[in-house]
């Protein structure tokens, strides 16, 4: 009886330290998800890998700050017009370079959104100093822990993110499955030389692809911002993002959620029970494991291997 | 220019030739007799930034050599550089090993990565391979920061000069002529590579995996091979650099080094070695480039904590330029001003493909 007794306060502080494991996986699966479907949208539409991507959600978070003094004491509408600026600028990164690289090489076109991301960062730098910076102090929003039942914690922030990653994929869902320009876009996927045949404006559906992307990432790059403070490193964030992206299928949103999820696990049990340190690169252990299983993906379509 | 004009040769052996006419012999000579001179005559400064160029071209030529001719894309260039200076900082720090024990360690380790990081290229292609050779480079990159911390050196290892017995390899000058010989050994085993049975192989699996296969090559072996010799130049120029700077520290191997090699491929222009070499001295050269224009603006000093950002911004708006408006690098413009005046008053070359 004593024993039981004993044992109780260690049990429940088991419980608690289990759910706060789970709380703690669910707000980074729902990061890697949300900046995730923003790699596959891009290369589902045009089979260009983006990795500016960081670089991009990145921008967005930093276009807040400026949106935070324009709009002052409307965090809301600060929030909004930051991330509709975030569309405009991704769309306006497509048709400004990555137009020119349709029909290159794949690779060229990687190359060169690698070389837009360093661009960027260079660009951020200049205009925002690499000072740490606080959207949230400029926005005058605190950013209260909320306490969940079962005794753990979580950020009012990381639960707007948790909900904001449910409505853009419940979002993105309804967009590709029932408007028309979600249909255009999933033709010129499928087959660009047919869907161009058809009278769909590729360029016109790429641009919003990309656009799209931004805003969704940018959602993402906000929210950590307001979470966590906003600096360079947040690419890095960006680019442990893509082994979701990859770990799910490339072409597959639904891949994306169930990457996210298998990778923000893998990485907060590793970080709890093994090391901290692994942080930067759980993600990527898990990307070559993958590849080295299952190239494709879980939700992925085969055929994208095997057309060279 | 000592070029030939048309295409001269009469036997396999001249087409096999490094050096084709005698003017090109003559200029070559004179070119090494600048080279061998230039260290008693350039300041200290000059001499660093010929020194790091020189570590730089062992990488890009070893880059190229993978990238540009077996057309095998890595990203992870900096994890095998690092890889090869960490070899170097962990020998001489745990066992005090001496310079002739640690390069070939390092050559041992870049092979051994090299089919680490190959393996991946016998199931995947394109895309794909980039993104796995970047997984690699975390994983390297992780343990090698991992090493720093468990053992206790989280600024960096500091390396001594290398000794071979009373030589001692420090002041700028001695590094020059080491560099120089490591560098000019990489390109003279390139060209050889390239002019034998593996880069004719190389060749064929870059430009159709398919037909290389059918033509009896055997595509998973050249392609390993291509990645072993890949890494352990790559490693070599780690160690080098190690010994150079005398300081190991995972913080010199981020991310954006190694784009600044594959930049170097690009800019150079693929599938060349001379396009290595400029590549190379371009990428080197760059920031040096961006700090002397920003000293002859007016009040330099206002924009002095600025130069890193602007030399970001300006190296990857450089490298857009040249991928949308220059594919062929630095090595086509070269050669369509070559062309221009060795062919003149005639335009084309009288038979495609020679170089």
């Amino acid at each position: 009886m004593r024993g039981a007794v004993a044992a109780q306060p260690r049990g429940n502080h088991r419980r608690g330290l289990s759910i706060q494991l789970a709380v703690n996986i669910a707000v980074l699966a729902s990061i890697y998800a949300l900046i995730g479907c923003g790699y596959v949208l891009i290369y589902r539409t045009s089979r260009v890998l983006n990795l500016a991507h960081g670089e991009l959600m990145m921008v967005a978070a930093y276009l807040l700050l400026a949106t935070a003094s324009l709009f002052s004491g409307h965090p809301l509408a600060a929030f909004a017009a930051s991330a509709l600026l975030g569309l405009v600028v991704g769309a306006a990164v497509y048709l400004v370079l990555m137009r020119k690289m349709t029909g290159e090489r794949v690779l060229a076109a990687v190359l060169a959104t690698v070389a837009l991301g360093i661009l960027l960062r260079g660009i951020v730098v200049l205009v925002w100093s690499a000072q740490q910076q606080y959207p949230g102090q400029a926005l005058g929003w605190s950013n209260p822990a909320l306490a969940l039942p079962g005794g753990a914690r979580i950020s009012a922030a990381a639960a707007a993110l948790v909900l904001t990653t449910a409505a853009a994929y419940a979002g993105l869902f309804a967009f590709l499955r029932y408007t028309r320009w979600g249909i255009r876009m999933r033709a010129a996927g499928q087959n660009p030389l047919l869907a161009a045949q058809r009278g769909i404006r590729l360029h016109g559906v790429y641009a919003l692809a990309w656009g799209l992307s931004t805003f969704t990432g940018g959602l993402a790059g906000m929210l950590i911002a307001l979470d966590a403070g906003l600096e360079q490193t947040m690419v890095v964030i960006g680019l442990k993002a893509f082994p979701a992206a990859l770990v799910g299928g490339l072409d597959s949103l639904v891949g994306a959620i169930a990457g996210a999820l298998i990778v923000a696990a893998a990485e907060v049990l590793l970080i709890h029970y093994v090391n901290p340190l692994l942080a930067d690169v759980v993600p990527f252990l898990v990307l070559i494991a993958m590849l080295l299983a299952r190239p494709w993906g879980l939700f992925g379509t085969r055929e994208e291997l095997d057309r060279v | 220019m000592p070029f030939a004009s048309g295409y001269f040769r009469t036997s396999y052996a001249r087409e096999l030739r490094l050096v084709d006419t005698r003017a090109q012999a003559a200029s070559l000579t004179v070119f090494l007799a600048a080279l061998g001179a230039f260290p008693f005559v350039a300041s200290s400064f000059l001499l660093d930034l010929a020194n790091q160029f020189f570590l730089a071209s062992i990488g890009a030529v070893a880059l190229m050599l993978l990238t540009g001719y077996a057309g095998q894309v890595s990203l992870g260039h900096a994890g095998l550089l690092a890889a090869g200076a960490f070899t170097v900082g962990i020998l001489v720090k745990e066992a005090n090993a001496p310079f002739w024990v640690t390069l070939p360690a390092a050559a041992g380790v870049g092979a051994l990565l090299g089919v680490v990081f190959g393996l991946p290229s016998l199931r995947l292609r394109g895309l794909y391979l980039a993104v796995s050779t970047l997984a690699l480079y975390f994983v390297v990159h992780y343990v090698g920061s991992e090493y720093e911390t468990e053992r206790g050196f989280s600024t960096g290892i500091i390396v001594d000069p290398p000794a071979l017995g009373p030589l001692v390899v420090s002041d700028a000058r001695a590094w020059y002529f080491v560099l120089l010989a490591a560098a000019a050994a990489t390109v003279v085993l390139a060209l050889n590579l390239l002019r034998s049975r593996s880069g004719r192989a190389w060749r064929a699996i870059r430009d159709h995996e398919t037909v290389a296969e059918a033509l009896g090559i055997g595509v998973p072996a050249y392609k390993l091979a291509a990645f072993v010799v890949s890494s352990m130049l790559t490693a070599v120029a780690g160690a080098l650099f190690a010994y150079y700077r005398g300081f190991v520290s995972i913080e010199a191997f981020s991310l954006f080094l190694s784009i600044q090699y594959v930049a170097m491929v690009i800019i150079g222009g693929m599938g060349s070695i001379l396009g290595a070499l400029l590549g190379a001295a371009f990428v080197t050269l760059f920031p040096y480039a961006i700090e002397a224009l920003i000293e002859v603006l007016p009040t330099p000093e206002r924009y002095a904590n600025l130069v890193f950002a602007v030399n970001y911004a300006a190296f990857g708006l450089v490298m857009v330029a040249f991928l949308l408006f220059e594919p062929e690098g630095l090595v086509g413009i070269w050669r369509r001003v070559r062309d221009w005046f060795v062919l003149w008053p005639f335009r084309q070359r009288p038979l495609a493909g020679t170089k």
